[in-house]
């Protein structure tokens, strides 16, 4: 696979009261399955449904139900597993993990806690051009979801809506190689985008698709490269884990709050205690969930009513054959193929969708300008109208057609622009509406030449003034593509003007 | 003729395809039989109107001649089995007036293939017992008796074995995690088999220890139990533990013919104050078989002493996990909450009133042995020794052995209230000889043999390869002919 070379950032720095921190961050990202039926019963996952009516007698766990796996939603989780460079585990198992909580019928979930179904991997997290972090994955198991309980319907009950019980999630384990907040966010950003690319989960995090625990926890510079070096997490600080985030600028704020918070305990001789914590947006703080001592035993056990899953490698190979190109190695073809920078690239190949779309203008034509089309024109308007790269009312073949115009000199950049309008708003083909419309640009030179000559006979002053200060030569040029509606070529009239002048 | 309701199902499936009698009228005879039983217990549900309505449908196939072994035969369904739109709480509080929506695989496969449901049968609560003790409905009471003491008919299929041995139904269904099989069967003087781990589906069924549960028939003969099974059996596709594996006559592998087959007895099934007159069926039992011309060699089985405590630590932990969606949240029974009350409240006041001591006993026992920092001494190591149970037997078949011979229980049954002062430990020790079975996954099957001097039936085990039901039963099929068990409880009730 072809990637762009990087160096890693430096870890943030936080400047306590008394000395320098730096974080460290491991995060566990809850993906939802892109799949129509849940991970053990047939039921329904689709968002937005009548309370309780995507309900199974497996996922209300009536008396004698059992779960039965789901094939299609192993199959994206290896899909994901081989999008994040990981190991697939041919061999897997199921436990459950054990609370008990009116939105878990089971009283367990079905989770993978020995035995996962993907181990390690990795994800490269851009930052900037040629700045990456490489995070280092532990691991992808398979589990169910819980549903949901809703405590503001009334006074004195609760409700549970069972529609999200046994959706199936991937929760993707981190090392804790994240070492700031603005790092944390890129990697839900760039994992986010691969599950996207590979459409193994839509991301929408609006509606709890994907929500990451955060852990956090501080150290002086230089402890994080001692415990890289020797595996010893007792260089590192108590962690923190800030559950349930679903903001990427909630995720950034609660680490930023969470580390300040770590190292006012610490510089004022406190420790710091393990514990779960929750993130109030509205007063932008974290507060404790509940502690150590607090903590759950899940009582984790393999999970009787499932035998253990064995798959095949000739079925990994096989998905692996269907995976598509992911976000590292477009970007990376887009750089090196259309020549366009890293950053350009960067943008677009956030959405495969987009970068499709980029590929379509850009066949046969200049890379570089195609891309400022589709970034600066279209993404720009697009954005402005909150509309997604596949709801744009101009097509490939219209901007491309667009660009074809511009390469011929037939129309100007500027021109382009009204063409651009014209095409968004209307639609039409733009070689016709230039031709119908009379928008041509004028190249010719005897044309020109009376134009600009009539400017310089009416405007002695000026002249004057530009003889001078050739940088007034701009004037001129001005006046002439005015008073040709923006049709003359530029470059001809600036020609003509510098001619003229003699500068 | 006797009765109709005290045929065996073969001779009543060979009576109904001739038009001797009805449907109806051998139902008709069941259900007379179950309305002069109160006093046994048997039944926790009657259902004689589905009863009456399945009768006529049979009599329907019958006459059309579309009619497989079990049509028209009435049984009782153990109340672990969900019955569609029938009270199915296994035998607990804490499923009160739940009537589940659907039917369990089992009770469908023999509903479908024309059997008659007479009601839900008495069970201990969640299947968690010995002695039908621990349900909610009382215990059923065993239709053997001694003088006046009412005994135990075994648990925790009590209900199923007194109605079989009572006449109150031709076959019943019965659920094996430990031995609640074949401890009742044996007790009652009837035929209990334990399939295959993965024979049966357990969708629908109540789960006890999913690792351990299986379901299988009792009936009064052995070859009842081939026909009973033949229904029950078969893969199941919302069961993932469920064997793909066809399911094969089990009635015609009944040749009789037993010759050559190596029977294991094993060393360390001898116990310490075993009673001898268990000893001594156990020896006449190898004799009938050597008799009939298979070989009877001594084996070792040298884990066994493992299997019971092992047990006490797996099935308790499955059954903590299992038992923990009865919460009162969705069905069954919920307590009434006072003002104040939260969801933790709800859990523990519901929870205490809905199980009985012996199901609290075990899921804190459950809890306790999956804990964080216990979870390696107990759990862990129960697992180990389950898979050396498991080896022990897979070497013995490995060395040629076909089947293996024991003692169902190590007594006939005992007087009902009797162990409740004692050591729940005591009760447990009635499944030593039953619970490596489940352990291993092995299809095992009690067949009566024998009486004590009491006058009381007593069983022998046999247990076979997996997956080999069919010569597991012909063996116990020439068993039960060389014992030539015939007798049934004088009727008192």
């Amino acid at each position: 696979m072809l990637d762009l070379a990087f160096t890693p950032p430096a870890p943030k720095v936080i400047a306590g009261a008394r000395e320098d921190w730096e974080l460290v961050i491991g995060m566990e990202v809850h993906a939802q399955v892109a799949s129509a039926a849940k991970l053990f019963s047939g039921a329904a996952t689709r968002f937005g449904a009548e309370p309780n009516s995507n309900v199974s007698f497996v996922d209300a766990a009536m008396p004698g139900m059992l779960p039965v796996l789901n094939e299609y939603c192993i199959e994206q989780a290896v899909r994901t597993g081989l999008g994040l460079r990981a190991t697939i585990n041919l061999t897997s198992a199921f436990d459950r993990k054990n609370y008990f909580y009116p939105d878990l019928p089971q009283g367990y979930q079905i989770s993978q806690l020995y035995h996962p179904l993907v181990g390690e991997g990795e994800v490269r997290v851009d930052l900037a051009p040629g700045v990456a972090r490489m995070v280092r994955i532990e691991r992808i198991h398979v589990e169910q979801d819980a549903g949901k309980s809703i405590h503001d319907m009334d006074p004195a009950l609760s409700f549970v809506d069972l529609n999200r019980t046994g959706v199936a999630l991937m929760e993707i384990v981190s090392r804790p190689d994240i070492r700031g907040p603005e790092e944390a966010a890129a990697y839900v950003t760039k994992l986010r985008q691969i599950l996207r690319y590979l459409g193994t989960c839509d991301g929408n995090m609006q509606n709890g698709n994907l929500r990451a625990d955060v852990n956090v926890s501080i150290c002086r510079p230089g402890a994080y490269e001692r415990f890289r070096e020797t595996g010893d997490h007792g260089h590192l600080g108590t962690r923190c884990e800030i559950k349930n985030m679903n903001s990427m600028r909630f995720i950034q704020a609660a680490i930023e709050y969470e580390a300040r918070r770590q190292i006012a305990i610490v510089e004022d001789g406190g420790k710091v205690v393990q514990e779960t914590r929750l993130y109030d947006p509205t007063k932008g703080e974290t507060r404790s969930m509940r502690s150590k001592e607090e903590a759950h035993d899940y009582r984790y056990f393999p999970c009787p009513d499932l035998l253990p899953l064995e798959i095949e490698q000739a079925w990994v190979d096989d998905i692996a054959a269907t995976l598509p190109e992911l976000p590292d190695a477009k970007k990376a073809r887009f750089v090196e193929g259309y020549g366009v920078t890293e950053y350009d690239a960067d943008v677009l190949t956030a959405e495969r969708e987009a970068a499709d779309f980029f590929e379509a203008v850009a066949a046969g034509r200049d890379g570089k300008a195609a891309a400022n089309w589709v970034i600066n024109e279209l993404f720009g308007r697009l954005n402005k109208e909150a509309l997604a790269i596949t709801d744009s009312p101009v097509s490939a073949g219209q901007l491309g057609g667009l660009i074809d115009l511009i390469a011929s000199g037939e129309i100007s950049g500027k021109i382009a622009k009204d063409v651009f309008e014209i095409l968004w708003s209307e639609g039409g083909d733009p070689a016709r509406i230039v031709e119908d419309r009379g928008m041509r640009q004028v190249t010719d030179t005897g044309a020109l030449e009376a134009a600009v000559d009539a400017v310089i006979a009416a405007n002695p002053a000026q002249v004057e003034k530009a003889r001078a200060n050739p940088k007034l030569a701009g004037w001129f040029v001005g006046q002439v593509m005015k008073a040709t509606g923006g049709k003359a070529n530029p470059q001809a009239v600036n020609d003509i003007v510098a001619a003229r002048l003699g500068l | 003729m006797s009765d109709l309701n005290d045929l065996s199902i073969s001779d009543a499936r060979d009576a109904l395809r001739r038009g001797d009698f009805t449907a109806a009228e051998l139902t008709a005879a069941c259900l007379t039989a179950m309305e002069g039983a109160g006093a046994l217990n048997a039944y926790a549900h009657p259902t004689p109107d589905i009863a009456q309505a399945r009768a006529a449908a049979a009599d329907d196939r019958l006459r059309t001649g579309d009619a497989p072994a079990m049509c028209g035969i009435p049984i009782g369904i153990k109340d672990l089995f969900c019955t569609e739109g029938v009270a199915s709480q296994a035998a607990s509080r804490i499923l009160q007036g739940f009537r589940p929506p659907y039917e369990s695989t089992v009770s469908r496969q023999l509903r479908d293939a024309g059997a008659v449901m007479l009601g839900k049968l008495n069970m201990d609560e969640f299947a968690m017992g010995s002695s039908n003790e621990t349900s909610v409905y009382g215990p059923a009471v065993n239709p053997w008796k001694v003088d006046d003491r009412r005994l135990t008919p075994g648990g925790s299929s009590g209900g199923s074995a007194a109605a079989v041995a009572a006449g109150l139904c031709l076959g019943a269904t019965g659920t094996d995690t430990g031995g609640s099989i074949r401890q009742p069967a044996a007790f009652t003087g009837t035929v209990g088999l334990k399939p295959t781990y993965g024979r049966c589906s357990r969708w629908g069924i109540v789960a006890f220890a999913s690792s351990l549960d299986q379901a299988g028939p009792m009936t009064r003969t052995v070859r009842d139990a081939a026909i009973m099974l033949g229904a029950m059996a078969g893969h199941d596709p919302r069961d993932s533990t469920s064997a793909d594996m066809a399911v094969p006559d089990f009635e015609a592998a009944l040749t009789g013919d037993i010759r050559g087959k190596r029977i294991g007895i094993p060393t360390e099934y001898r116990m310490d104050g075993m009673p001898e007159e268990i000893e001594a069926l156990w020896a006449r039992g190898a004799d009938w078989l050597r008799a009939a011309g298979a070989e009877v060699v001594d084996i070792s089985l040298p884990h066994t002493k493992y299997a019971l405590p092992a047990y006490y630590v797996i099935a308790p932990a499955e059954a903590s996990s299992n038992l923990a969606r009865y919460d009162g949240v969705r069905y069954g029974h919920r307590a009434a909450l006072a003002q104040g009350d939260g969801i933790t409240e709800m859990y523990e006041k519901t929870r205490a009133e809905g199980f009985g001591p012996e199901v609290q006993r075990r899921v804190m026992v459950g809890t306790y042995v999956l804990s964080a920092g216990f979870y390696d001494a107990y759990y862990n190591r129960a697992r180990k020794v389950r898979t050396l149970i498991k080896r022990d037997f897979d070497l013995a078949f490995e060395a040629g052995v076909d089947a293996i011979l024991t003692p169902t229980t190590p007594s006939a049954a005992f007087g009902l209230g009797e162990m409740a002062q004692v050591d729940p430990v005591q009760m447990y020790l009635n499944d030593i000889f039953t619970v490596p079975v489940n352990m291993a996954g092995l299809p095992g099957i009690a067949v009566p043999a024998g009486m004590d001097a009491q006058g009381l039936p007593l069983g022998l085990q046999l247990i076979g390869r997996p997956w080999e039901e069919g010569p597991l039963l012909a063996l116990a099929d020439v068993l039960e002919t060389a014992a030539g068990f015939v007798s049934r409880p004088g009727k008192w009730w």
